[in-house]
């Protein structure tokens, strides 16, 4: 299709039907000096000159697939991304292409949604997956519009767990204060930071309780008793999962969960500059007409060919409008097929063989560290791939001497508790070989002689 | 279209049928709705009501759409089964898509059988 613009012909026509001359008379209203003012712009590069400059510019980052070893993670991990990954996404047909608003003709998309669909409720157990949302924070912060709408704005609050992602707990404020809801049980002060003793907020008025799996700190714990407990007072509960830990650990289908999201981007998404990422969403089915977002569904057309439909869009604002769940239900198809890739090129036992590899590095991690003259390895619970490290110093100056090493240290826990000063989070992943684990344990002995 | 004699009509699509205290919504509106997919009743047994309350939401597959008590009174019942199978209200708008029972209403601004075919004829245009 050929972009025409108007002809000279046209455009007159247009003048004279408004009463003015020319194009020039419509931006009267702009004083003139203020039309083209001169801005002060370097000279226009050459295409050869720019790319050196921006290749400089570029070059200026230290990344963490040559220049440092990364035991940060604390919500992005750096996984391997198999190459067919990107060679996939780049098709013209997935990169260019935009949510398809004439759904039936684009069956590639619908069929790549369909896919990413099943696979995130096999990794969850759950019933129904939506199409995804912006990041694993705005997806939980849908698991609130969903149970206030489950309940019908009747019951008003929500309750989250201390060991609930700092900045998703941000999000699920930032969205619950325009829907009037109440949040409640994240007060490190209250409650310390056991993942059960918030329990007692949840009362009759409460509509969705938020618990991470595994949790900030990497705990893993069976959440099964406090769903029941929330349950018995007729809340809904939402687990905030990481994907690649639900490879080897119980699923929260198992444990009672009415909704499980997460972020997606250990799923073959790189953690460039801290985003973009995408949001899995999904929930059992007797949520399914209060989600928001799209289903797409599989059938078969008048032929008998396989064939796939836009099942439930009903959600969305084109048609439930001010009475839409939610009115951000854009999801990140790109991403999204990026998880669907990354999924089926590593199946069912390439993940739990990635999962397998983090948990083992980790823990021979935390076993190390915890020789390590002035370091402590602070909770006793099981873990995934994460642990909360106790340093003789401010993490932030550790991190400081680390960085020196050419090693990206683990997450400042003081910014977000209070009580966790001199607390870092490592996270170890596949990436990490045993002369990397070496290494941080090497230079972090350094620190504490230093 | 069919429009029962019997019933009492709303501007907003719904029925109201004065011997019993049923409510639904008509033939014309299920019509332009087109495939029901899904049916929430708002309202509890039990429940005093005004007219014009938000009483349920149905969905179609191309539309949503709201219905409204077309009159006042106490909830006396709750057509619980409706939502597992929303398509009679396609089939069955007079009958078995009855969505709440009202004892001791009193109707709202409502209109006969012809005054309400009137009223679809004038928007059809």
């Amino acid at each position: 299709m050929t972009y025409i613009p108007t002809s000279p012909k046209e455009r007159d026509e247009m003048l004279k039907v408004i009463g003015v001359q020319a194009l020039d008379d419509l931006f009267e209203d702009v004083p003139e000096k203020y039309r083209f003012p001169k801005l002060d712009l370097p000279p226009a590069l050459t295409e050869m000159e720019a790319l050196l400059q921006l290749s400089d510019v570029a070059n200026a980052n230290e990344n963490v697939r040559g220049d440092l070893i990364c035991f940060l993670g604390a919500g992005m991990y750096h996984h391997y991304i198999p190459s067919v990954v990107d060679h996939m996404l780049r098709r013209g047909e997935f990169y260019t292409a935009y949510t398809p608003y004439q759904p039936e003709i684009s069956q590639g998309t619908l069929q790549a949604i369909f896919e990413y669909q099943s696979l995130m409720s096999a990794l969850t157990g759950m019933d129904v997956s939506n199409a995804s949302h912006y990041d694993g924070a705005t997806a939980t912060a849908e698991a609130v519009s969903l149970a206030y709408a489950q309940f019908r704005g009747k019951r008003k609050k929500v309750v989250m767990s201390p060991s609930l992602h700092p900045q998703y707990r941000a999000v699920v404020r930032t969205y619950a204060q325009g829907m009037g809801v109440e949040t409640a049980g994240d007060n490190e002060s209250d409650f310390g930071l056991s993942n059960e003793a918030f329990v007692h907020q949840v009362d009759e008025n409460t509509c969705l309780v938020i618990v991470q799996y595994p949790d900030f700190f990497g705990r893993v714990y069976d959440y099964t008793q406090f769903i029941e407990a929330c349950h018995a007072k007729g809340a809904l509960v939402c687990i905030v999962a990481n994907p690649t830990a639900l490879a080897m650990f119980k699923t929260p289908a198992d444990m009672g969960a009415d909704i499980v999201v997460g972020d997606g981007q250990p799923l073959g998404i790189p953690m460039w500059f801290g985003g973009p990422s995408v949001g899995f969403f999904t929930t059992r089915k007797s949520y399914v007409h209060k989600m928001a977002g799209r289903l797409i569904g599989e059938t078969v057309d008048n032929r008998g060919q396989r064939a796939y439909v836009l099942t439930l869009t009903a959600r969305e604002q084109h048609i439930k409008r001010e009475r839409a769940t939610s009115n951000i239900c854009t999801n990140q198809g790109l991403l999204a097929l990026a998880t669907a890739i990354y999924l089926s090129v590593l199946g069912k036992n390439g993940l739990k063989q990635v999962a397998n590899l983090c948990y083992q590095k980790a823990h021979y991690a935390a076993s190390e560290l915890g020789k390590v003259a002035g370091y402590h390895v602070k909770f006793t619970e099981p873990f995934f791939h994460e642990f909360v490290l106790e340093c003789p110093k401010p993490a932030a100056e550790v991190n400081a001497h680390l960085l020196e090493h050419g090693i990206l240290g683990g997450y400042d826990l003081s910014q977000d508790y209070p009580s966790l000063t001199n607390h870092m989070l490592i996270a170890v992943t596949e990436m990490n070989s045993k002369e990397d684990i070496d290494a941080l344990v090497d230079v972090l002995s350094e620190v504490n002689h230093g | 279209m069919n429009t029962p004699a019997n019933l009492k009509y709303a501007k907003s699509d719904e029925w109201f049928d004065p011997a019993t205290g049923k409510v639904g919504i008509t033939d014309y509106a299920q019509n332009q709705l087109s495939d029901i997919v899904f049916i929430e009743i708002f309202v509890e047994e039990g429940e005093a009501i005004a007219v014009g309350t938000a009483i349920a939401s149905v969905e179609s597959v191309k539309a949503s759409s709201e219905i409204y008590a077309p009159a006042s009174g106490k909830v006396s019942a709750v057509n619980k089964d409706l939502p597992n199978k929303p398509e009679v209200i396609n089939t069955d708008p007079f009958g078995s898509a009855w969505m709440i029972q009202l004892e001791g209403a009193t109707e709202g601004d409502v209109m006969d059988a012809s005054a309400y075919e009137k009223h679809c004829e004038e928007r059809s245009h």
